[in-house]
């Protein structure tokens, strides 16, 4: 049974090149067969390994197998290895099943566009490349993995590419991502230059006897993986891509930059997590960047106007979440917490996505509204999702992992962290609920008459992703124990109880708030938004503080008056050069050929000399 | 022969260089292809009287057998050099060499 790990990939990997060369001669529905298919199959049989690893886990936690050897040069020697671990297999979990479920969304979302079987090629592809990113069991791999993501993100997010603005949107993220990835390689460069290997199990065990725990090289490195976690994650400094990248289809978002590849960032932590639990201050920076992301990205999405922009702020800041567990120490609630992260912002921008064809491509919440008696299904959706989101006490999946971490937080110390962590999910309940009152409640303030969607396609996604967003999903089992080190603190007793009461009565007040604030006239938070402080805050937070235009001030600009300067390139010349100096001695050897013999005479007399100078001189 | 009616070597040198030269500035200063032939004459003398005036310093007849050699060059050339001359003033009714300058690139 094990044997067959490379289908899971290989299934997808197939539906990409089977799509991708028979572009524009497939039809819609052979398209949709072979795209959703080849992740059901993948999502098939990941649940058929995930049975077998639970009822016969192989010998060791871990099952490993070696394809073949990529290369081998001296001591550097790649193997193009699987790993299913308890780690690996909960993402593979969430990377087929989610996808699955997005995939088949997807294929009634997308209907009627032109680009269908490309869509379908490229989810296809990330979807490899995804699994391919979660299952190597060397860094290599996992950064081949890590590029794939990113190269499919950008084709997905500039999938309309005819807009300019979309292709400006998938270009910003494309650099900035790379940015991170660039530190992220130069940190695998320095990790195999002190450690030999690139092998991530036997790095992990070579890295105790090699650094010394706090020791300069190994807080590089992790600060370095960390830049590359940032990057792909969204997070301070490197988050302001993902705003943008919401130019993508609705599906895309779904999948790519809410329930799977933004969550890289904390795999690779969890992964590496011997190296940083060796480097105790990249430990706390983890954490430090995941709390302060939380609070800024909750800020932000109080003011946005886009339904996939609040959603996509949300994001960032519950992958701050993860971050800040993982900077307490707590990797698996961090895993958990990506877990039912996946299901309900999965559920919640398929919802949106609904909500969005609804009403004609309109993406402003202000004019939806009033929408729960015409899209009850989508009502739902938000309901459960926006509730899981909020971490509503004990119905939602979303509470159990999250109040998990806050417990963790707060029990192994980390007070400042607790309270963050804290006071994000008071904003998250408030922006939440200010987004479906605004959607789903009041008078219907859109042109055009809604329309909900029906059919399997796009009931069933919803229906499972709802039942998995509630409690349900909190009742899922990851096996982590043998991978990702023990919580610091211990289960049970008087004291979680009372974490889990507050951040339960934080969630509600926060929704009560939110109710107060935006359900009917809404004349508060309009007087409240016209005052001189609360237009220059509303102002400062739309702009999600004012990163975009520090770094178009700080680098973009900067770097466009560099090439103004250089149109003409300096560099270039110099090439250049070596054209220009042989035209002109082409020239000259012309004109030397005049056809005068007495001038030939002389040149090869002068010559002559020259030669027989040289001879006698040198 | 003795050393004392010997020439030395050095002043046969220069001669046969004057002689050269001489005939080189004939040929680059004349038009005229029968002076040009002359001063052609002139170098191929110059190159001989070298390889004499080297063959009676080193005692060996190598010197004088190339000299006859030359002499038959000089006399092969001159006929098919006049040759030359006849065409070139049957074709361009001159004999300026830069007249038949059409060669070029």
């Amino acid at each position: 049974m094990y044997d067959l790990l490379y289908l899971v990939f290989a299934f997808p990997l197939a539906g990409f090149l089977v799509l991708a060369f028979a572009r524009g001669r497939v039809g819609e529905r052979l398209a949709a067969a072979i795209g959703v298919g080849s992740v059901g199959l993948s999502a098939l049989l990941t649940a058929a390994l995930a049975g077998q690893f639970l009822s016969h886990p192989p010998a060791g936690g871990a099952y490993t197998q070696t394809l073949w050897h990529w290369m081998s040069a001296g001591a550097f020697d790649v193997r193009f290895a699987l790993r299913l671990d308890g780690l690996s297999l909960s993402m593979m979990g969430v990377i087929t099943g989610v996808g699955f479920l997005i995939h088949l969304f997807a294929a009634w979302y997308m209907r009627g566009d032109e680009g269908y079987a490309r869509f379908f090629s490229y989810m296809n592809l990330f979807v490899a490349s995804m699994l391919f990113l979660v299952l190597g069991d060397s860094l290599l791999f996992l950064y081949l993995g890590w590029e794939g993501v990113g190269l499919c993100s950008y084709l997905l997010i500039g999938f309309w590419y005819k807009d300019p603005a979309n292709g400006a949107a998938a270009r910003k993220a494309f650099v900035v991502t790379r940015v991170g990835d660039t530190l992220f390689a130069i940190g695998l460069f320095l990790l195999f230059h002190s450690l030999g290997t690139l092998d991530i199990q036997q790095a992990l065990s070579l890295a105790p006897q090699q650094f010394a725990p706090g020791s300069p090289t190994v807080t590089l490195i992790t600060l370095l993986l960390l830049g590359g976690a940032v990057g792909k994650s969204a997070q301070l400094p490197l988050q302001t891509w993902l705003p943008d990248a919401m130019a993508g289809p609705t599906p895309v978002s779904a999948l790519i930059h809410a329930a799977t590849m933004v969550t890289a960032g904390v795999y690779l932590v969890a992964r590496t997590h011997t190296l940083y639990e060796l480097a105790p201050f990249s430990l706390h920076l983890v954490g430090g960047v995941g709390a302060v992301t939380l609070l800024l990205a909750g800020f932000s999405a109080l003011v946005q106007t886009d339904i996939k922009r609040v959603l996509a702020y949300s994001t960032m800041s519950q992958i701050g979440y993860m971050f800040l567990a993982e900077g307490a120490g707590a990797f698996q609630p961090a895993i958990f917490h990506l877990m039912t992260h996946a299901f309900f912002k999965a559920l919640l921008f398929l919802a949106a996505g609904a909500v969005i064809l609804a009403c004609h491509h309109e993406q402003d919440i202000f004019k939806m509204g009033g929408l729960r008696k015409k899209l009850p299904l989508a009502y739902a959706c938000f309901l459960v999702g926006g509730g899981a989101l909020a971490a509503f006490p004990y119905l939602t999946a979303g509470f159990y992992s999250k109040d998990e971490i806050l417990w963790q937080a707060y029990a192994s110390g980390h007070i400042g962290l607790f309270w963050a962590g804290l006071f994000g999910a008071f904003l998250t309940s408030i922006y939440t609920f200010r987004l479906i009152f605004i959607v789903f409640h009041g008078e219907y303030r859109g042109h055009g008459e809604v329309h909900a969607g029906h059919g399997l396609a796009y009931g069933l996604p919803l229906v499972v992703l709802l039942i998995l967003s509630t409690f349900v999903g909190g009742m899922i089992h990851q096996p982590l124990s043998g991978v990702l080190p023990a919580n610091p603190a211990e289960e049970g007793g008087a004291l979680q109880q009372q974490v889990a009461a507050l951040s339960g009565a934080v969630a509600i007040a926060g929704i009560a708030l939110a109710g107060a604030l935006f359900l009917g006239e809404r004349r508060f938070v309009a007087r409240l938004a016209q005052s001189a402080p609360g237009r220059w805050l509303s102002r400062w937070w739309f702009a999600a503080f004012g990163f975009d235009w520090l770094y178009d001030r700080l680098f973009v600009r900067p770097f466009l008056y560099v090439t103004r300067v250089n149109a003409a390139d300096v560099f270039d010349l110099a090439v250049a050069g070596i054209a220009t100096g042989l035209r002109a001695l082409y020239r000259g050897s012309v004109r030397s050929e005049n056809g005068r013999l007495r001038w030939y005479a002389a040149s090869m007399a002068a010559g002559a000399v020259l030669v027989i100078a040289a001879v006698i001189y040198l | 022969m003795t050393e004392a009616t010997t020439l030395p070597l050095e002043h046969a040198l220069i001669l046969s260089g004057i002689l050269f030269a001489l005939g080189l500035l004939g040929i680059l200063a004349r038009r005229n292809v029968l002076f040009v032939l002359m001063s052609i004459e002139i170098m191929m003398n110059a190159a001989a009287l070298a390889f004499v005036a080297a063959g009676s310093r080193w005692h060996a007849a190598d010197g004088q057998i190339l000299f006859i050699l030359i002499l038959t060059l000089a006399a092969s050339e001159a006929s098919v050099g006049l040759a030359l001359v006849l065409q070139i003033y049957r074709r361009f009714g001159t004999l300026d060499t830069d007249a038949a300058g059409e060669l070029k690139g």
